[in-house]
């Protein structure tokens, strides 16, 4: 578990990005870090790793205060995707997912035998395990940032707006491919993103910041459209958006389910004809 | 040309000395801009002095170094160590500067990944800040080897042993053929000094060659109902 203890981080140009923070992360869960920019959403992953140090309060993972790790040792026993991949652009997509064992001195040959090995779980072509990263394309990428960060095989995975860059299609393709490696591998996973959809889609639990990085509210995505903490995440969780507001209607097929602008969003799974459109 | 038949022996004989002056200057000046350039990058109050400074050393007019390193340094007036030195000097002038701009364009979040995976700063500047600078600091030796291999002729006027003996020996016993050897020569030299640089580069930074065939990944539409 990794618990953040009235964490606050003020940056040297007196910018306040985190502030009285506390919060526990559980472990083999998702927890998603949601906000607009400006709200400390990344700050406070980075502190994780020591990328970042708070100005006060600690962060303890399972019970050790990270402060008092080494910050390099501490980095290489939690995996990390970033925004872009942030992948080694003079290394072929094998050494690059091999990067954090060939750093901790496996062998060349165990460590591009376990790269390959990872590239079949997040379904890449081992064809590709030659290529240079700008080789890629953007979804391929993130693939290869996903397996790079899976290399250690770290208890935990942080993983920073890491579809922020792919296009609509490939990135709910990419979330989609993320819960089924999370389902499989059980991964303490705090995931940073803009995005209220992907919150929701990927999130156990889902932590709301402000600007200024405060908590305003965190629980389940269902706890929170069932119950937003007050006007500010009404707005953000776009509860008066049209695409939240549904309504049913009755039809041969079935119950059917239309949005807020009239556009179908498909069928009622209980009842008859529960079949996709 | 019948010149130039007659005095083969001679010829590969001045290449090679000039050689001996140029490759060395080379791979000291690099060697040793490395760690300049470095701390102008990294340190920003000696930025400006470092950089300006070695910028300055170039200023200097090479007869008058070559003259006067033998009382600095104490070695004999006809030493090939003066030239050695002065030589890497100008080089150290002018690949400081390639070195810090090289470091300074590794793009910020490579920096950032790399030290999030657990790169020691020390296995980060070598493994992956020197790799991904190495393109620019390649174009700054390529720079450095031929205006160094150009730089030794002036040597000649010392008596130190190069293809500059070919100027000025021709010029004193007026051989034409002779002053045009060593010019043609000191562009052969130049020419493949600089083409060893581009093959070590292409050999080192692999990378450097791809393409960018963007292969496009077959889409498969995320159809999932939920509410």
């Amino acid at each position: 578990m990794i618990e953040f203890k009235d964490v606050t981080k003020v940056f040297p140009d007196g910018t306040r990005a985190v502030s009285g923070v506390s919060l526990q992360v559980p472990p083999h869960r998702t927890t998603v870090f949601v906000g607009t920019s400006g709200s400390g959403k990344t700050t406070l992953l980075r502190m994780v790793n020591r990328m970042v140090d708070p100005t006060s309060g600690s962060i303890e993972i399972d019970g050790v205060d990270v402060a008092t790790r080494n910050p390099v040792t501490l980095r290489r026993s939690i995996g990390y995707v970033m925004q872009n991949s942030g992948l080694l652009p003079h290394r072929t997509v094998a050494d690059n997912i091999a990067t954090v064992p060939r750093l901790e001195g496996t062998s060349r040959r165990d460590a591009h035998g376990r790269a390959l090995e990872l590239m079949d779980l997040v379904g890449l072509d081992r064809a590709l395990a030659e290529r240079y990263p700008a080789q890629l394309s953007g979804g391929q990428q993130q693939r290869v940032g996903v397996a790079r960060g899976l290399a250690a095989d770290p208890n935990i995975l942080l993983m920073d707006e890491p579809f922020g860059a792919v296009d609509p299609l490939v990135r709910a393709d990419l979330q989609h491919e993320l819960r089924q490696l999370q389902d499989r591998l059980g991964k303490t996973i705090i995931f940073v993103t803009h995005d209220i959809d992907e919150a929701f889609t990927l999130g156990h639990q889902v932590v709301l910041l402000r600007t200024g990085g405060t908590i305003a509210q965190r629980g389940t995505p269902a706890e929170i459209l069932a119950d937003p903490a007050d006007q500010f995440v009404a707005d953000f969780i776009g509860l008066n958006r049209a695409q939240r507001r549904f309504r049913l209607e009755t039809t041969p097929r079935g119950t059917m389910v239309i949005d807020g602008e009239d556009r179908p969003a498909g069928y009622l799974a209980d009842g008859e004809g529960s079949a996709a459109p | 040309m019948t010149w130039v038949l007659a005095n083969l022996g001679l010829l590969l004989d001045r290449t090679l000395a000039h050689l001996a002056l140029a490759v060395p200057s080379i791979l000291a000046a690099f060697a040793l801009s490395i760690p300049l350039g470095w701390a102008a990058f990294r340190y920003r109050l000696i930025r400006g002095p470092l950089l300006t400074g070695a910028g300055l050393l170039y200023a200097i007019p090479s007869l008058p170094l070559f003259v006067a390193l033998p009382a600095l340094i104490g070695t004999g007036a006809r030493d090939a160590v003066n030239v050695i030195v002065a030589l890497t000097l100008y080089g150290i002038a002018l690949m400081t500067r390639s070195v810090a701009d090289a470091l300074a364009a590794v793009p910020p979040e490579t920096h950032q990944s790399a030290t999030a995976l657990g790169y020691s700063p020390w296995g980060r500047f070598w493994l992956v800040e020197i790799p991904l600078a190495g393109p620019a600091i390649l174009a700054g030796l390529r720079v450095v080897t031929v205006s160094t291999v150009s730089l030794v002729t002036v040597s000649a006027v010392l008596g130190v042993d190069s293809l500059g003996l070919l100027f000025t020996d021709g010029f004193q016993r007026g051989i034409v053929a002779e002053v045009v050897a060593g010019l043609v020569l000191t562009i052969v030299v130049a020419l493949a000094l600089d083409a060893a640089a581009v093959l070590a580069g292409r050999i080192l930074m692999p990378w450097t060659r791809v393409g960018r065939p963007r292969r496009r990944r077959r889409a498969q539409p995320a159809v999932e109902v939920g509410v």
